[in-house]
């Protein structure tokens, strides 16, 4: 009826361009409402962030000081080696009890040579030591048989109510109904400072050292589990990156597409998904049960890992692959090169990158991965020694990381918890380091076309 | 090429595990109740010989048991740790297994404290305050009725009218049985509900009316006033920590790692401690076992060594690192280290 143009015409605003209509307004509106819901979307994700590591810095900090306290021990003929023959399996025949009464002795000497006052008897000055003194006086005199009958000077670890004594999370009214440590210990613990027999300095052990039983929180370090994480990353990146990297090279560059490369590849996808309590079944049921592997150790960890990582790799591996042009391909073999010389002298070299990219980022994965050892007994109470060759570090029980993390949560003594949220660091720090290099790798390496 | 040979070196590696025979370390699994005493005991074990550190699993006392009894050899466990005494059904499952010479070995007593939050209200319990407390169904003018008590004035007009919620052992760990026993089926006694229990059950013979009243005895309510905490007691105090009002369930020496944060309640108006314990006062405590895989014995190096060292007087006596860190040393200790020695097994010479 109305002619479409005359309509416009009529319509349209007779107004400038830069004053807005209302239809105009509400868009922008609706625009910078968008940008705003973005902004706090981020600024919370970043909060959290905040509040994580802020929390994780200050709870986890303390694990990494501890406290010592530096006495003179005599190392008495008469309680050590009552034979005088210096003969090793004599001396080993003194048990870490033997030892109490030296430690004693010197404490009293302590106490002695500094003039101190103190009504406290020498067996409860004795307590405010970790019960690992006993045995690192032992695995010492052991070591050095001839030094029996001097006077060494020795570092103990202060137990752990001394320690949280030095870090403010014991005080005088917060130990009222605890057994293990008494006001009057706290005021010797006053004068050793005074003194300067205790303090409170960085600690290695926590770092490079074994777990410690509930009685020896202060004793407990991640370093032997860190050694159970690492051999357990060597098995994955030995198996899953080499068949990883062949399937996909077989599934992507040389397998015919048709119904059976098509389950596959949606199992592949599947299995990425599965969660990985279910890999640790398998591995138990499998590895340990049927091929008879040793429990807790890092072997089957790592196969069990390894088959969680093995779906991340092809992926990833997948799609680095098929994001090499066609055109290097078909100029490879335009020029008389096999599909296997193309393949490995353009292809590969090409996705590398991004092939490395996606293994680090699923061996970080697999490193913070705790389910599946549950089931392979990798959690509990493991303080073996530092793994001295690769196949001990292998086949010897060990703990992993995270698993040693969700140990020490779980124990009584509120000491341990501060080593959970040191341990938290320490594996926050192996993550990001990896993560990092795994950008560091892409930036560098990747070519875009 | 150099990630080719680390692959194969692996797999020979795993080959050579395989076909390579015995298992040098004991490895023992079972009771988070026991595991730190079992830690304790290990990691002397391998400061003062020359084996290596025991490993110890946690998981609670059935789920040790049940891996227990899986089989002889060198992928099962050797040691099973339990806070309670191993049942028939689990000897049963044992024997069918081909797991039959079992060495019990009782390392001392533990007793079972009720905490709350340190800050909050004190409670002198009697096992009817619990019963009424948590029980589905308690007796009110001679009838079952479902549980109406929803606050602890509810239940005793003693207590203050705080709300009702505890944080009770789930039921895989050994604990939970005990809580059934000596506190929950005494209330249900001492309140008469389990003569009229009685007296309604079913069943063809004495002995099996006796037990549908005591199973009616602990069936417990399920409105979310009692809550089964399946992990550790971190967990139970975690709860605690952010439900002021809950109570929970404790080992003695959990609770005295933590008197900072949790207050403990009389029951029966005895102060829980180790001395309350060993002399019986304090009454809901049990004994703490770990049975032995004789079979392993000679198999896997230093198992007996370890059975042996565990109940050694310098270890689990009065004055040992067990007793300090809050097990009830056992007054039998002596006859159980003869019992160790000579390798007695379940059911021979009992």
């Amino acid at each position: 009826m109305t002619d479409a143009t005359q309509n416009t015409g009529a319509v349209a605003p007779k107004s400038s361009l830069h004053t807005l209509d209302a239809r105009t307004k509400r868009r922008n509106a609706a625009e910078s409402r968008f940008k705003l819901y973005g902004m706090v979307a981020i600024g919370i994700g970043l909060l959290m962030l905040v509040t994580l590591l802020t929390t994780i810095l200050s709870k986890g900090t303390g694990a990494f000081t501890q406290t010592f306290v530096t006495m003179e021990v005599d190392l008495l003929e008469s309680k050590l080696d009552k034979s005088g023959e210096r003969d090793l399996e004599k001396i080993k025949k003194v048990t870490t009890f033997g030892y109490a009464p030296l430690i004693k002795s010197a404490f009293e000497k302590t106490v002695k040579t500094h003039g101190m006052e103190t009504d406290l008897k020498s067996k409860t000055m004795a307590k405010i030591l970790s019960k690992s003194a006993a045995s690192q006086l032992r695995n010492y005199v052991i070591a050095n048989p001839d030094q029996i009958g001097q006077t060494i000077e020795f570092r103990f670890l202060a137990n752990s109510r001394v320690d949280g004594y030095m870090k403010g999370r014991v005080t005088r009214d917060s130990i009222a109904n605890d057994k293990n440590i008494t006001p009057a210990q706290l005021d010797f613990v006053d004068q050793l400072i005074e003194v300067g027999a205790l303090t409170k300095t960085f600690n290695i052990d926590f770092i490079i050292g074994a777990d410690a039983s509930d009685q020896r929180p202060e004793a407990a370090g991640i370093g032997v589990a860190m050694m159970g994480s690492l051999f357990m990353m060597l098995v994955v990146l030995a198996l899953a990156l080499p068949i990883g990297v062949a399937a996909s090279i077989y599934l992507e560059e040389f397998a015919p597409k048709n119904w059976i490369t098509d389950i596959i590849e949606v199992n592949i996808s599947n299995l990425a998904a599965v969660p990985s309590i279910v890999f640790g079944i398998l591995g138990l049921a499998v590895f340990i049960n049927y091929m008879h592997l040793p429990q807790s150790a890092p072997l089957v960890g790592g196969l069990v890992l390894t088959l969680m990582t093995l779906p991340t790799i092809i992926i990833s591996t997948r799609a680095a692959l098929k994001a090499v042009p066609p055109s290097i391909r078909d100029a490879a073999l335009g020029v008389g090169a096999s599909k296997m010389q193309a393949v490995f002298h353009h292809v590969l070299p090409l996705a590398a990158p991004g092939i490395l990219t996606g293994t680090i980022i699923g061996l970080a994965q697999a490193l913070g991965e705790t389910a599946p050892l549950l089931l392979i007994g990798m959690i509990g109470f493991i303080a073996s020694n530092m793994p001295e060759t690769v196949g001990e570090g292998l086949l010897s029980p060990n703990s992993a990381m995270p698993a040693q993390i969700y140990e020490w949560a779980k124990r009584a003594d509120p000491a341990f918890y501060e080593r959970a949220w040191g341990g938290i660091i320490i594996l926050l720090i192996f993550l990001i380091s990896m993560n990092t290099l795994a950008v560091l790798l892409r930036r560098r390496f990747e070519r875009r076309w | 090429m150099s990630v080719k040979l680390t692959a194969s070196a692996l797999a020979i590696t795993a080959v050579a595990a395989t076909s390579a025979a015995a298992r040098d370390q004991v490895q023992v699994a079972g009771s988070s109740t026991v595991l730190p005493y079992a830690s304790i005991v290990a990691e002397a074990f391998g400061e003062n010989f020359d084996f290596p550190t025991p490993v110890v699993e946690s998981g609670g006392s059935s789920a040790g048991l049940k891996r227990f009894c899986e089989g002889v050899g060198e992928n099962t466990i050797d040691v099973a740790n339990a806070s309670r005494k191993i049942k028939d059904k689990e000897i049963k499952a044992c024997a069918e297994a081909g797991v039959t010479d079992i060495i019990e070995v009782r390392i001392g007593y533990d007793g079972i404290v009720f905490a709350s939050d340190i800050n909050g209200n004190g409670f002198e319990y009697t096992p009817t305050d619990w019963f009424l407390a948590l029980s589905n169904e308690i007796l009110v003018d001679g009838q079952m009725v479902a549980n109406p008590n929803k606050t602890w004035a509810d239940v005793n007009a003693n207590f203050p009218a705080q709300a009702l919620q505890a944080f009770i052992p789930g039921t895989k760990h050994g604990t939970r049985e005990v809580f059934e026993d000596k506190v929950i089926l005494a209330g249900c006694e001492a309140t008469g509900a389990f003569d009229v229990l009685l007296a309604a059950a079913e069943g063809d013979t004495d002995k099996a009316k006796h037990k549908a009243a005591e199973k009616a005895c602990i069936s417990l309510r399920t409105d979310g006033v009692s809550v089964d905490i399946d992990g550790d007691y971190t967990e139970t105090l975690a709860r605690i920590e952010s439900n002021k009002d809950g109570i929970g369930v404790f080992g003695l020496a959990f609770y005295e790692n933590n008197t900072d944060k949790l207050q403990v309640a009389t029951m029966s108006g005895i102060v829980p401690s180790t001395e309350s314990i060993a002399t019986g006062e304090y009454p809901v405590s049990r004994p703490l076992f770990f049975y032995v895989k004789k079979a392993h014995i000679g198999v896997i190096p230093g198992l007996k060594e370890f059975a042996e060292f565990f109940i050694a007087d310098e270890i689990a006596g009065e004055d040992g690192p067990l007793a300090e860190y809050g097990l009830v040393s056992d007054p039998e200790l002596t006859d159980t280290q003869t019992a160790v020695a000579d390798e007695a097994v379940l059911g021979s010479n009992m």
